[in-house]
């Protein structure tokens, strides 16, 4: 203690005046925190909500397609019994559309009629006749898709009410599908063509299957590279490296690395993968690549904390008794942390799934009719499918954009969802 | 000090007569740095067989360093340095041909917080004796892990429970189901860096008394903050201050007649 007595300060008054403004101006501090807070919670879920809501607008009307039901005739003439995979299936589809409107009499009257129907009609009966070969010289009723026209039309779209030259749909035209609608040959059913079909050049028949398997067999790709490699390189850093300038270089880069543009990782892999290997372009294969060197340094990242949360004691116990450092690594720490890897995983899978940039320089953007059958194929995925769909001057593929937009984000919900789950079934207490 | 204390010494000093007095593990010249500080400075001291070593000392002197070199324990710290020399049954254990995974077998810790493996109680204690290939069959694993839970004295408390969760025990089950764990791959020096320090007093004396029991086949170093502690349970204690060895003897001399004066006023609990 030094010579000099402290002073005792005056006993601090409680009750006055400044110190109980004091309280108040620290009470409103709070309630101002709180508040902003709460207003940029808002905001966000505004934002996301009207983003929904914009997109169930315009897309739930991609989920359902005004059908015609059309009562075809196989007559042998055209469909022969022996061969029906060879039949003229245009002109028994003209043959219907006659009947259908027995008091037309142009051809060019019957033509215009012929285009309320999907021009995917003809491999529609085609198709159900070579399933059905028994229907040969018989007549049979089947839905077939509207056009697109029509479809908007009965969708309310396009408005019956506009001046003739302002619509897309000639008078003519909505009286013959008028007509149908009053003997009730017009339904609007699922639109289950949106994930069997591929894509197409006519929005009726346009559907997301092919995108569906592009991107399935891409993050296969992704996940089957970036998890061991990211697990390996995670575990090498956090637990092997030594703390040097050599590591902290790699663990720096590393972190950049996580915030590299996406297109940049695509122009790498048409350098690398396309043009130095020679790997075929437009392939999930070079497409998964890509996307896992760009998840890899999230799933290092997410590794390397998953695992450095794992309380020291459970090394030091394992270490005590003797644990190698493979044991204590593979039996012990990764166990506890997997369940955090697990989650990194697939929320980097759920980023790669909605990455559309890389995808485009390495031509995942193509028009495919018909899914991929393996990695090698030629494919698209959901997101460049959205692109490509967006860019679309057809009426249909507006409201197609946002439905394909809502399937994928319904993936991503899903992904996340199952991250959630896991996270909460595997976190183990010590 | 009180009565109980008194007699723990008086206690002490008869135990101390009748013993073997052979060194299991010696340390000479001991330094340790973390980084540029340095943590340890030039402690010499011997762990005599079957006997209990009581490392005394206030708060960051250094004892827990010590006790962590005596299995490397240290060497997981990147910037832990040790110099000096340390030797179990004659040999060195910081000889780079050293197997460290054999001398953490061989000299096995117990650590402050009970530490069990988010697994069953078998597994847990089925652990060490698997990695190091102890037993040759299932009924052979099955004797290991009823020995060492019935030397740690917890075996009929959980033999009927043995599937159940290591973590779901009380806290001074679980620093006995660690103990257990430690036994099962036989070593011969058993660590413990405050053993009691998370437990109740009734699991602290079930555990001293298990201490006791052990040093009939183990060597056994403990690092604690209770002098009553040390006074119970062990022969010999050592005391620390600001990385020193400040004075080393049996524990009863300790107690009653050190002949450093910071010992005197931290066992008589004037400072620390």
């Amino acid at each position: 203690m030094s010579g000099a007595a402290p002073t005792v300060p005056e006993p601090f008054d409680w009750s006055s005046p400044q110190a109980a403004a004091r309280r108040r101006r620290r009470y409103a501090a709070d309630r101002r925190l709180r508040i902003y807070g709460l207003v940029s919670v808002l905001v966000a879920v505004g934002l996301l909500g009207i983003l929904i809501a914009s997109l169930v607008v315009g897309g739930y009307s991609a989920f359902v397609q005004t059908h015609i039901a059309v009562e075809f005739t196989a007559d042998p003439e055209n469909v022969p019994a022996g061969d029906p995979t060879s039949g003229n299936y245009r002109a028994v589809i003209t043959n219907a559309v006659q009947q259908l409107f027995p008091e037309l009499e142009s051809r060019s009257e019957l033509r215009t009629a012929g285009d309320i129907l999907s021009k995917g009609t003809a491999n529609m009966v085609r198709n159900h006749v070579v399933a059905n070969p028994e229907l040969v010289g018989r007549s049979f009723t089947l839905e077939v898709p509207a056009s697109d026209p029509f479809d908007q039309l009965n969708k309310g779209v396009i408005d019956r009410n506009l001046p003739e030259d302002r619509r897309r749909v000639s008078d003519f035209e909505i009286g013959l599908f008028e007509s149908l609608e009053a003997r009730g040959l017009v339904s609007t059913l699922f639109n289950w063509a949106l994930f069997v079909n591929s894509d197409s050049r006519f929005p009726e028949l346009a559907g997301l299957a092919g995108a569906l398997v592009g991107s399935f067999y891409a993050l296969l790709v992704c996940f089957l590279v970036s998890f061991p490699v990211g697990i390996a390189a995670a575990i090498y850093l956090e637990e092997f490296a030594p703390k040097n300038r050599w590591t902290d270089l790699v663990e720096v880069n590393i972190n950049n690395l996580a915030a590299v543009p996406s297109i940049v990782f695509g122009l790498l892999g048409l350098a690398v993968f396309i043009q130095l290997f020679g790997l075929p372009r437009s392939a999930p294969l070079v497409g998964g690549l890509v996307l896992s060197l760009m998840t890899l340094p999230t799933m290092i990242i997410v590794t390397r904390a998953a695992l450095k949360s794992i309380p020291p004691s459970v090394r030091e116990a394992a270490l005590g008794i003797g644990a190698s450092r493979h044991e204590v690594i593979l039996h012990h720490v990764l166990p506890l942390a997997l369940p955090g890897i697990l989650t990194g995983t697939i929320i980097g899978l759920a980023q790669a799934l909605g990455e559309t940039a890389p995808l485009l320089l390495i031509g995942m953007n193509a028009f495919l009719t018909t899914p991929p059958g393996g990695v090698m194929d030629p494919a698209t995925a959901l997101p460049t499918q959205i692109f490509i769909w967006a860019d679309s001057p057809e009426r249909g593929f507006v409201s197609r954009t946002s439905a394909a937009i809502l399937v994928l984000l319904g993936f991503l919900i899903v992904m996340n969802a199952i991250a959630i789950h896991l996270r909460q079934r595997f976190e183990r207490r010590w | 000090m009180n009565m109980l204390a008194e007699a723990a010494v008086e206690d002490a000093i008869n135990r101390d007569s009748a013993r073997t007095e052979t060194v299991k593990m010696q340390a000479s010249g001991v330094n340790v740095f973390y980084g540029e500080k340095q943590a340890l400075f030039d402690v010499d001291l011997a762990v005599r067989k079957n006997q209990v070593t009581a490392l005394i000392g206030p708060s960051g002197c250094g004892k827990s360093t010590f006790l962590r070199c005596l299995n490397r324990m240290n060497d997981t710290i990147d910037i832990c340095r040790v110099t000096g020399s340390i030797t179990l049954d004659g040999e060195d254990i910081y000889d780079p041909k050293i197997d460290v995974v054999e001398l953490r077998a061989r000299v096995g810790m117990v650590f402050q917080k009970p530490n069990p493996f988010p697994k069953s109680i078998y597994e847990n204690v089925a652990y060490g004796p698997r990695i190091h290939g102890l037993a040759s069959s299932r009924s052979e694993l099955d004797a290991i892990i009823e020995t060492s839970l019935q030397k740690a004295g917890l075996w009929n408390e959980v033999k009927d429970r043995l599937n159940e969760p290591g973590t779901g025990l009380s806290g001074g089950q679980q620093q006995r189901l660690c103990i257990a764990r430690a036994i099962a791959v036989s070593p011969e020096v058993i660590l413990m860096d405050e053993p009691c320090s998370a437990l109740d007093p009734i699991a602290t004396a079930r555990v001293e008394e298990l201490i006791d029991e052990l040093r009939e086949n183990y060597t056994i170093v403990i690092v604690t903050h209770s002098m009553q502690q040390a006074a119970r349970v062990s022969q010999r204690t050592a005391m620390f201050h600001l990385g020193r060895l400040v004075e080393e003897g049996p524990t009863g001399k300790m107690f009653t007649n050190p002949e450093d004066k910071r010992t005197q006023d931290y066992v008589t609990g004037r400072f620390g």
